[in-house]
């Protein structure tokens, strides 16, 4: 009886992993978002998760209700989506930046950076005031982009719950940060909004890593715990996408368990920071990269 | 062997507990072991080191796309949740906490009972709230190993106890006698 049991569950297992393929190809084909080659784990847990919060029973009633129910794909998407973010998140690899890239940035008479993947923007304006304290604000153009509009809009207002305001201050302090963090924000109530001039260099704009192509050249990447959703062949392209929208001698920053290391186009960048994924990426062939 | 991998979830107390376990192991012990500890989010991975020092086991941090080799001991990095993928490989994700915890055991459990369904054994230690405790329900359910640190020989009882709730067939066992039941099935 305990092992019929035991059949059964891995069987309904086998089903399931089935369905979640049928209902990736069918998101991907009905609403243009590819998570084909996304990590599974984390995408099962969530789909099972809204499974439950329905009161549904398999997977392929999801899918019906996401080829047939306009709204449904947006809850479906801010699912899949990772939305956890904070200002100065890893203030080391702020130090880092600040160190290691911006005297070579302050020789440039302009500068373009690229935040991919930058969820409600706590990171993006991290790095404006950042850009601001050393004087390269002014001439600095900044793309900050997501595929998913909604935390887009929220990245656009620049506004977000006071209550982890100390926290983000004590990550300004230890990321070098010059002044009194309170310049940049006025609190009102239980929100704080950062300061409009902070965005007069900011576009913010859709784009999909998985899908979408080169837009720009430019000086700087930052593209942090998005890979970690990925398996090795999307890994790869986001890579080469990146590499193709890099100037020569342009950086790169991941994510603190990201690593350029072990994907196919290690052999165009030299290390930076080890420690904190800072790469800069060749200007020529020669060993040295110099 | 009927079993192909051990998950372990530890909270306050958990450093003194994993020791135990880690350093009664055999040291030909072939099942892979992955855990999740809870601990700082600004923490480095000197836990991963210090194991790894004193046990002839190869103890380190889980790295993301890592395959689970056998006689390899996984710890989930201070703040990233840990998942097991379909193909045995190890996955990051910085996604909200669980249960007030990232990383996470309940994601651990759950993830891993999806790949080992009846071969895995899923381990609770001592700790101060409930995270793990739903992870072991699953991982009982689908036909797997559920092993909780006895409350009395657990530092702080209150992860146990909530387990035990959860999850009432599983074995419950001092800490001293956890290696050696698990030696046992390693044989």
């Amino acid at each position: 009886m305990i092992q019929n049991d035991e059949h059964d569950q891995n069987k309904a297992n086998l089903t399931q992993n089935i369905e979640i393929e049928l209902f990736i190809e069918a998101i991907f084909r009905c609403h243009g978002y590819d998570f084909r080659n996304y990590n599974k784990a984390h995408i099962k847990r969530r789909l099972l998760f809204r499974l439950s919060a329905l009161g549904l029973k398999s997977i392929s009633e999801l899918q019906h209700k996401v080829l047939h129910e306009a709204d449904f794909f947006d809850i479906v998407l801010k699912d899949l989506s990772i939305n956890v973010t904070e200002m100065y998140r890893d203030p080391s690899f702020y130090a880092g930046l600040r160190k290691e890239v911006v005297p070579l940035l302050k020789t440039y008479p302009f500068i373009k950076i690229w935040h991919a993947g930058c969820a409600t923007g706590e990171e993006v304006y991290s790095f404006a005031i950042l850009l601001k304290e050393e004087g390269l604000y002014d001439r600095a153009q900044i793309y900050a982009t997501d595929f998913n509009p909604l935390v887009l809009e929220t990245a656009k207002k620049g506004i977000y719950p006071i209550n982890r305001i100390k926290e983000y201050t004590s990550n300004y302090q230890m990321a070098g940060g010059l002044n009194s963090f309170s310049d940049y924000y006025f609190a009102r109530y239980d929100a704080v909004i950062f300061n409009q001039d902070l965005k007069k260099n900011i576009v913010f704009a859709e784009h999909n890593l998985a899908t979408d192509s080169v837009f720009a050249e430019v000086n700087l990447i930052i593209c942090r715990n998005v890979l970690i959703y990925f398996n090795k062949e999307l890994q790869n392209k986001v890579i080469r996408l990146f590499t193709d929208s890099l100037t020569k001698g342009g950086f790169l920053g991941l994510g603190s368990k990201e690593n350029l290391m072990f994907t196919e186009m290690v052999d165009q960048y030299v290390v930076i920071d080890a420690k904190e994924k800072i790469y800069k990426k060749k200007v020529s062939d020669n060993k040295y990269g110099l | 062997m009927a079993y192909k991998a051990i998950v372990i979830g530890s909270s306050a107390g958990g450093l003194i507990a994993l020791k135990t376990i880690i350093l009664g192991l055999r040291k030909d012990f072939m099942l892979p072991i992955i855990i999740v500890q809870h601990i700082s989010p600004h923490s480095d991975s000197f836990m991963a080191r210090y194991f790894n020092q004193i046990s002839p086991l190869h103890v380190k941090e889980a790295d993301e796309r890592e395959p689970v080799r056998s006689g390899h001991v996984y710890l989930a990095p201070p703040n990233f949740h840990l998942l097991v993928e379909e193909d045995q490989t190890l996955s990051l994700s910085v996604e909200e906490k669980v249960n007030f915890s990232r990383p996470s055991i309940d994601i651990l459990f759950e993830t891993a009972s999806y790949v080992w369904g009846k071969h895995l054994i899923g381990i609770i230690l001592t700790g101060a709230n409930n995270d793990g405790a739903s992870g072991l329900e699953k991982i009982a359910r689908a036909g797997g190993l559920a092993i909780i640190q006895s409350p009395e020989s657990a530092e702080v009882p209150i992860m146990p106890m909530s387990a035990m709730d959860h999850c009432p067939t599983a074995l419950i066992l001092p800490l001293n006698d956890i290696p050696d039941y698990l030696n046992k099935i390693n044989q």
